[in-house]
């Protein structure tokens, strides 16, 4: 027997016996995984390790997995009302557990948070997030009646979404700009929030020049960090033995960088994807070992500290007095302060980021950029039309990692102090999750990611434990979801017609 | 043969030495994979203003030659010349893109290979990559906007939009390739070649797959290149229509080997051509086109 609803969407009943195995299956597969997972804890306890059982936890993680299921089971079959009404009494339970106190009282809360399940409120929060997830899709369903969208309609929204940022990108890039120069003069600039943007635009304009080799050229390329160290050690090296200063040290190194990154180029010339990655991955941990292992060189794990900070165009230092020339403050009769120098790193890597882009943006246009853009799409196509694709690839592997040089040098500076540490694979990880979450190519992708990536976590420093949890469940949605990334939506480098009349001529038709 | 052959709305180029002047020569070409011989010991010329056809039964080798040609494989044996502007050059000595960057050689697919994700206006501005490039100055003097490559990529386009025209692509002009029908991407691919500006253009089946009407203006398209652009056309085809219409000279290939050369009619009649593609009167004779050896193993001799 099949229903017809009002809104014309058939139902079929449901067979609860089947639901119940589906879900009881699910429930098993969850206490499969979590029995040891969760209910064993090991404690650090006077006098050694012990271990806690947690089996309370366990019969939870189960019930929420059979819930749960039964669920999913409910909207695939078009009964979103008890979905609904479920989530949302869910939903008030969990909220007046997790803000009882507030809610009632510190005594009488303190009563109730005895109920709450799992050690860290934290967790209870994320089933919190999936639980109201599920409440909205309810909810959608209930009014639209109809199954979520198709994978394809789902990647048109997506990419005409893309296309809309984009398109904003025009008002949307100079408003970040001005938010980001004034942001230093804001009543709430503190050291801080400085810092985090210091750090935030660094990976910006690593994202912006890895895009140069992932993006563009389409070459993936897993060992970035190692042209990033490259440059971060020619600069400290020089600076620390040499006495050269940071605006002379800075296109050395980045020339540093460039050659680093055609001597990788030159030997992975006829790979390509997963054989290049793994190849790049390799080349990416060789230099981090020779510089963890080259001790009278690079002075091994010790690192390399006291390296001199930027001066102010070489004209005045940061300092609050100096033997010879002039403090910054002196030279702008301004009273001394520490922040200064912050802001003049935080202007100093927002003008290199910048000029990162404007490079992408033009080169993009140029020869050599659509070149590279061939190259991506079909190799043996680019051959035929006489393109030299040796020479190709290697200027885009150059350029990435000259810019990747620059930031690294920029990096040493600002730190005073560098070490292997600072260039393990997971940097580079971050680097490219930055360019895949934010779309191959895309500009203002990368810096869309770059917040979400690095600035966010940074904001919430005491979830730290559940930052790559949460970095790798965005990751695998964004794999299921957009495999092309945020904000992937290529704009063409050169039209015919101009924007507007694209429709027209396609009207004609 | 006059210098601007290719500049687009050109009038066509006054005859100095005319159609007939051999452009290409291919001396004993051979090409071994391993044990196999794909081409055995093949020679044959093309000449300026005119279509040589390729022709044979499916595996005979007509890829093969154009691989050969277009710098994708080395030749195991043989010379394969390209005369051009009183000079010689040697394509079996060149890197494989360089076959189209000095030479002048440009060639289109069996099965499409366009840049799906660009526009058809930029797949046609990459084949003019070279040009452009030595008009950025190496794109270091693009960076700066230099007045030069603005006006070289004016030109470049402009040579983009006269092909788009020719090949009724142009109001296709800024949507991404792959969204074209196929018809419109073997012609997109055809003016992309065309656009590189090319002495010598090698067509790997044109008109595969496409209806009559299309492989009709196909043909118009493949003798205006000819008559119009004074170039050298090589052309390999199954669809007899289109070879027999257009083509002045026709080589025919079968198991590697050259087994008449010609012209239409005199190919035609050729009975080294109509066994091969027929059979012997005694095999299985009424089958169209041969597909598996006869059974009295000719094959082996």
């Amino acid at each position: 027997m099949t229903a017809i609803t009002a809104n014309g969407v058939e139902t079929r009943p449901l067979n609860v016996p089947a639901m119940v195995k589906e879900a009881a299956l699910t429930a098993l597969l969850m206490l499969a995984l979590s029995a040891t997972m969760v209910g064993f804890e090991v404690r650090d306890v006077s006098g050694g390790l012990a271990i806690y059982t947690r089996f309370g936890d366990v019969a939870v993680v189960v019930a929420i997995g059979f819930v749960g299921r039964i669920a999913l089971i409910l909207l695939r079959e078009h009964r979103p009302l008890p979905v609904l009404v479920g989530t949302v009494a869910a939903t008030a339970a969990m909220l007046s557990l997790l803000l009882s106190e507030t809610l009632f009282g510190a005594e009488r809360g303190a009563a109730l948070k005895h109920f709450m399940p799992f050690n860290d409120p934290v967790v209870l929060w994320g089933v919190l997030i999936i639980t109201v997830g599920f409440a909205i899709r309810a909810a959608y369903l209930l009014k639209h009646m109809t199954s979520v969208l198709s994978a394809e309609e789902r990647d048109a929204q997506m990419d005409r979404m893309g296309a809309r940022v984009q398109h904003a990108a025009r008002l949307l890039g100079p408003v970040l700009l001005a938010a980001a120069i004034i942001l230093p003069f804001l009543p709430m600039a503190n050291r801080h929030i400085l810092d985090i943007g210091i750090l935030v635009i660094t990976y910006i304009m690593l994202g912006w020049g890895l895009n140069i080799v992932v993006g563009l050229a389409g070459l993936l390329d897993l060992g970035y960090v190692a042209f990033y160290a490259v440059g971060a050690y020619s600069f400290a090296l020089l600076a620390t033995h040499l006495d050269v200063s940071f605006w002379v040290a800075l296109p050395f190194a980045g020339l540093m960088a460039a050659t680093a990154g055609v001597i990788l180029g030159f030997p992975v010339l006829r790979l390509r994807g997963d054989y290049l990655a793994i190849v790049t991955l390799g080349f990416g941990e060789m230099i981090r070992i020779i510089l963890l292992n080259w001790y009278k060189f690079t002075n091994g794990p010790d690192g390399i500290s006291g390296i001199p900070r930027p001066s102010f165009f070489g004209l005045a230092e940061f300092k609050r007095r100096v033997s010879d020339g002039q403090t910054f403050a002196d030279l702008f009769g301004l009273d001394y302060s520490s922040l200064q120098r912050i802001i003049f790193l935080y202007y100093l890597i927002l003008l290199m980021a910048l000029a990162v882009n404007l490079f992408t943006i033009r080169i993009r246009k140029l020869p050599i950029g659509r070149a590279w853009e061939a190259l991506r799409e079909d190799e043996i196509a680019c051959r035929s039309l006489g393109i030299n694709p040796r020479n190709t690839k290697l200027t885009a592997f150059g350029i990435g990692a000259m810019f990747a040089g620059f930031a690294g040098s920029f990096f040493a500076t600002r730190q005073g102090f560098i070490s292997p540490e600072s260039f393990t694979f997971i940097e580079s990880a971050v680097i490219l999750s930055i360019v895949v979450l934010g779309g191959f190519g895309s500009q203002i992708g990368v810096v869309v990611a770059a917040i979400l990536l690095i600035g966010l976590p940074e904001f919430f420093r005491e979830l730290q434990q559940y930052r790559m949890l949460a970095f790798g469940m965005a990751m695998v949605l964004i794999m299921l979801w957009r495999p092309a990334g945020l904000l992937a939506h290529r704009e063409p480098t050169i039209r015919l017609f101009g924007r507007d009349k694209k429709a027209e001529a396609e009207a004609e038709t | 043969m006059s210098e601007m052959a290719l500049e687009p709305m050109a009038p066509a180029p006054s005859e100095s030495a005319g159609g007939g002047e051999v452009l290409l020569s291919v001396e004993h070409l051979t090409m071994r994979f391993g044990g196999l011989v794909a081409v055995d010991d093949v020679s044959f010329g093309a000449a300026n203003g005119c279509i040589t056809a390729i022709i044979g039964p499916n595996g005979a080798g007509k890829t093969t030659v154009f691989n050969c040609l277009t710098g994708f494989y080395k030749p195991t044996v043989g010379r394969l010349t390209l005369h051009h502007r009183s000079r010689d050059y040697l394509l079996e000595q060149m890197e494989g893109f360089r076959t189209a960057q000095d030479a002048g050689v440009a060639r289109t697919f069996q099965n499409i290979r366009l840049f799906p994700k660009m526009t058809v206006l930029e797949n046609l501005i990459v084949a003019q990559h070279n040009k452009l490039m030595r008009a950025s100055g190496y794109s270091v003097l693009g960076l700066f906007g230099a007045r030069r490559y603005r006006e070289a990529e004016a030109k470049a386009v402009d040579l983009a939009r006269y092909w788009l025209d020719r090949t009724n692509l142009l109001r296709h002009a800024d949507s991404e390739a792959a969204s074209l029908p196929y018809g419109g991407q073997r012609r997109l691919e055809i003016a992309r070649a065309m656009c590189a500006e090319p002495h010598l253009l090698c067509l790997d089946e044109p008109a595969a797959g496409l209806n009559p009407r299309e492989s009709h203006a196909l043909n118009e398209l493949l003798i205006y290149i000819r008559d119009r652009h004074k170039i050298g056309v090589l052309l390999i085809e199954h669809d007899m229509s289109v070879v027999m219409g257009i083509s002045d000279h026709i080589v025919v290939l079968d198991y590697g080997r050259k087994i008449s050369d010609g012209t239409p009619l005199e190919v035609r009649s050729d009975p080294a051509v109509i066994r091969a593609y027929l059979g012997e009167e005694d095999d299985e004779g009424d089958e169209g086109a041969r597909a598996v050896p006869g059974p009295d193993g000719k094959v082996d001799g």
